[in-house]
């Protein structure tokens, strides 16, 4: 089914994925940036227009597929998980993106969330991380920090937030990665290792709401910190990071911990190798939990792990089932087992 | 075999086996329906066990029925009240009470009565011995020591040997209704195939059974009920549930579209699941969501790609698609939706059969959101109206709910076995690929539906989802006209199908005085109580609706020239109210019941004679 792509895909360009509509999310919303991303990778893809189908759930995020050229489904609040397994269970040859957010995904949407993961349904899933409600201009969601004052929380909340990658990696997911809006080159290259996983892909993007959480991933992203604030997870790589690349992860006794090149004889040997493909959670779960100010927060992809993926467990058991039985048709089965005649 | 008593012929019959849970019923009524089938008769059954798991043993809440309706006539029912009840402890007898009439035999096992058993069931004595069944017809047999007898010699112990007191009971009434036991045997063969000790243990109790009727001449007569007159054809017995399920297969191989269903377990609407999920070998997709909003919205993401989809629920789970639904009227595609309603409101009677989702079914949604309802009338019936709604689905763009019931869902029915050649076509209106003209919302003059693009057709990218949309391109749009103009489209959309549809029958004289209307489950027994006031010479007549949104386009020429109409159905009036805001002019009467159980041909006879009197009294005030 591959093979038809080719010829004619390898002529696409961003622009091909561009819709006729006006995008009309805020000026300055890291949205721009993930659609940029995305419109980047899809001609690479190898796919053609038509068979990908970009499915959305509520949010300004979710208004993703009406700026894609390609077939788009926008759902209702939450249940873009289950439409967009639907849409993949029906045509496992589809290229299924999905577009959410953080108050989507794992507030009204979080039940369809983890069992997507659970599951191991092959689809891109795309979390645009603000730590706000945009559209409904400005609640808490699951992902806003405690303490924070929002429209619904004016004293601060009182709640501990998610975070969504020890939401996915908890739920089995085989794909969780990690970019943020500033970079969409990196965001590509992610996608990309996305598009190539089989399987579940959850991809958090930490994604600035100009409006009402401005800021609330600068303490990440900021010029000034970027460097010691984020770590780049490459696989078989050593988990190094600082503006002068002095710094790394080191795996102490169970714990993880930031340690300085050079200080304390600790030399690059002693920092953690990354290994996206190991099965266990352990060392992902650690990595994606890691959060500022003690910790720079891991980018790139944590884990990518084979597991069989349910639309294709789905397609073997009904090949093997064509294939045993002796029940081709419905008039085949409306006469079979205890039937009597009149005559 | 000759039987020495004298044999009487009937025109039907209704038995329940009564057990405790453990007893075995199911199986025991089950085995004599196969034989009813043999014998040529047309019947009916309903199962009707307790909502839990074990419940408590020899207590009422533990009875486990089985009910089979069979006749030399056509049989449009389960049965209500019954002819002979086989009761294997007080129990089942203090359970069934309310389906005697008088005269019923009572086949009891007389060695359950102990102090205990009575204790459980609630009797201060032996209701055999005290009087409490006087009305009725008792024929006492000690099933389980006999049992116990005619297994002396195969070593078994005592447990194992009364598991088989059921067959004991079976051959009792086998032999009063003058059966071959050959289907019996046959199933023992199949069922224990390779265990000739346990084949010949359940023959020799199911014979032992049998002549001990015969040699203790327990019955004064015995009775036989000749072959009904069916029409020449292969049958088969199917629940309404397994029928549905069927329905949904056969819309989807003659429409070349593949079926897709998303559910959630549900009483009494899981059957239709687990069916579906037998079926690979014939390309179904069914897939069990995390939660009823992931099994429609999961089919309404298969409906966009091409596929029949299909969620099925019951009532609660009804609730919780609500917004779904409103998603896939918005986006005009096609979904069946299978409702097998059960009593509400909230968790209400899981087991029990109502028809009382019928307003939500048709307007329980935000917005204007219009859809086509359908119901089924009988359980073999659910197979010819799954497959109407999948056409209606797919041939018009639209959400289709089919409403069954509790009863129709579990109950089973003789099915003549149709020939797939013989079903109608179902055509959906696909897009053509690569169409320079096509719009998402581009729409036929006739049936005003959009077409059906599927992803991965070339040249027909698109997007829709739940926001309102420029009538024909497509494009969001918050234009106030636009929407005026898509709300009026969509009703109107829905409104048309009514062309698409047949004219609402009536049986009888069509000027007749009293009109009895009914919808849905109901079918069989209103029917039935008015074909007994026909008898009577009443001048009465039967309109029973199938199709419900949109109405037929003749029910106001069906309600028209009577002098009363009475609205029977088995919720506070919901269809009575939808046909006095359809046809203000028109006085409905209602005849509703909400005890979780089917009307009674009895009690319907009875309201429908009440009217009639109050009528006659009027006419002479006037």
């Amino acid at each position: 089914m591959e093979n038809q792509n080719i010829e004619q895909e390898v002529m696409l360009t961003k622009e091909d994925f561009a819709s006729d509509q006006v995008v009309k999310w805020c000026p300055g919303c890291g949205d721009h940036a993930i659609l940029k991303a995305v419109q980047d990778i899809f001609p690479k893809l190898g796919k053609k227009k038509e068979d990908i189908v970009v499915v959305s759930g509520i949010g300004c995020s979710s208004r993703f597929p009406y700026y894609m050229n390609t077939y788009g489904f926008h759902s209702i609040h939450g249940r873009a998980a289950a439409a967009a397994t639907g849409v993949k269970l029906a045509n496992p040859n589809l290229s299924v993106w999905m577009i959410t957010g953080d108050g989507d995904c794992t507030a009204i949407g979080g039940n369809h969330f983890i069992h997507a993961c659970r599951r191991n349904i092959d689809i891109n899933l795309i979390l645009f991380n603000n730590r706000i409600y945009g559209m409904t201009k400005g609640q808490f969601s699951p992902c806003t920090f405690r303490g924070t004052k929002t429209k619904t929380s004016p004293q601060g909340t009182y709640e501990d937030p998610f975070n969504p990658g020890e939401l996915a990696i908890g739920a089995k997911a085989t794909f969780f990665a990690r970019g943020v809006d500033i970079n969409p080159k990196e965001l590509s290259e992610i996608f990309w290792e996305s598009y190539k996983h089989d399987g579940i892909a959850v991809t958090e993007v930490l994604q600035n709401c100009m409006i009402f959480s401005n800021g609330v991933h600068e303490n990440i992203t900021g010029k000034d910190v970027r460097d010691d604030m984020q770590v780049k997870c490459v696989h078989g790589q050593p988990l190094i990071f600082g503006k002068n690349r002095d710094k790394g992860i080191r795996l102490n006794g169970n714990q993880l911990e930031v340690v300085k090149i050079g200080e304390n004889g600790i030399t690059e040997k002693d920092i953690l190798v990354h290994d996206k493909t190991t099965e266990d959670t352990g060392i992902h779960m650690m990595l994606a939990h890691m959060m500022p100010p003690h910790f720079p927060v891991a980018i790139g992809v944590i884990r990518d792990v084979k597991a069989p993926t349910f639309n294709d467990s789905l397609d073997q058991v009904i090949e093997n089932e064509k294939a045993n039985s002796k029940i081709h048709c419905m008039d085949d089965l409306l006469n079979s087992g205890s039937t009597w005649t009149i005559e | 075999m000759t039987a020495k008593s004298k044999v009487v012929a009937l025109e039907h019959v209704v038995i329940r086996f009564s057990g405790d849970s453990g007893d075995g019923m199911q199986l025991t009524g089950n085995l004599f329906s196969d034989s009813t089938a043999f014998a040529g008769n047309d019947f009916a059954t309903f199962p009707d066990y307790p909502a839990e798991i074990r419940p408590p043993q020899g207590t009422v809440a533990g009875v486990s029925g089985f009910q089979v309706h069979f006749g030399h006539k056509p049989v449009h029912t389960t049965g209500d009240l019954c002819d002979v009840l086989v009761a294997m402890n007080p129990a089942s007898i203090k359970a069934n009470m309310r389906w005697l009439r008088p005269g019923t035999i009572i086949i009891f096992d007389s060695d359950s009565v102990t102090e205990k058993a009575l204790e459980k069931a609630g009797y201060a004595d032996d209701p055999t011995v005290d009087g409490t069944l006087a009305d009725y017809q008792v024929v006492k047999a000690p099933i389980s020591e006999l049992t116990k007898e005619a297994l002396k010699d195969f070593g078994m112990d005592n447990k194992s040997m009364l598991k088989s007191k059921n067959m004991f009971a079976l051959g009792i009434v086998m032999y009063l209704f003058n059966r071959e036991l050959d289907t019996v045997y046959k199933y023992f063969e199949t069922k224990f195939k390779g265990k000739d000790q346990v084949i010949k243990a359940n023959r020799t109790v199911l014979d032992a059974g049998y002549h001990y009727a015969d040699t203790w001449e327990l019955f004064t007569n015995t009775y036989r009920v000749e072959a009904a007159d069916l029409e020449k054809g292969k049958y088969r017995n199917i629940t309404g549930n397994t029928a549905a399920a069927w329905g949904l297969m056969a819309a989807s191989e003659k429409s070349g579209r593949p079926l897709f269903l998303g559910s959630y377990p549900i009483t009494p609407a899981t059957d239709i699941l687990a069916e579906l999920t037998k079926y690979k070998n014939l390309n179904v997709k069914a897939y069990q969501a995390e939660d009823e909003i992931a099994g429609i919205m999961s089919s309404i993401g298969a409906a966009y790609t091409g596929c029949m989809a299909v969620t099925t629920t019951s009532g609660p789970g009804l609730s919780l698609k609500s917004e779904a639904m409103g998603l896939a009227v918005m986006t005009e595609l096609p979904l069946v939706i299978i409702d097998v309603q059960r009593g509400g409101p909230s968790t209400g009677l899981p087991t029990k059969m109502e028809q009382s989702d019928l307003m939500q079914a048709l307007y329980g949604r935000n917005g204007d959101a219009p859809l086509v309802v359908i119901a089924a009338r009988s359980s073999a019936g659910c197979f010819y109206t799954a497959y109407e709604a999948a056409r209606i689905a797919m041939e018009h763009m639209t959400p289709v709910i089919m409403l069954s019931d509790g009863s129709l869902g579990n109950g089973s029915e003789v099915f003549r076995i149709p020939k797939m050649a013989d079903l109608p076509s179902i055509t959906p209106p696909l897009a053509k690929a690569d169409d320079p003209n096509y719009m998402p919302y581009r729409r036929d003059e006739k049936w005003l539906r959009r077409e059906w693009a599927i992803p991965g057709t070339p040249g027909l990218r698109h997007r829709v989802g739940g926001l309102e949309k420029e009538n024909g391109k497509g494009n969001l749009s918050t234009n106030p006209e636009n929407h005026q103009i898509m709300t009026e489209l969509r009703e109107e959309k829905i409104n048309r199908v009514a062309n698409d549809i047949p004219l609402q029958e009536i049986y009888g004289d069509k000027n007749a005085d009293l009109l009895v209307v009914s919808w849905g489950g109901t079918f069989g027994t209103v029917r039935t109580a008015v074909e007994g006031l026909m008898e009577e010479g009443k001048s009465i007549a039967h309109a029973h609706f199938d199709y419900i949104m949109p109405l037929p386009r003749n029910t106001e020429e069906v309600l028209q020239g009577h002098k009363k109409i009475v609205v029977c159905e088995i919720n506070r009036g919901q269809f009575a109210k939808y046909l006095r805001m359809n046809f203000p002019e028109y006085k409905c009467e209602q005849f509703n019941k909400v005890m979780g159980l089917p009307f009674t041909i009895g009690e319907l006879a009875f309201k429908i004679i009440r009217l009639w009197k109050i009528r006659i009294s009027n006419k002479r005030s006037c």
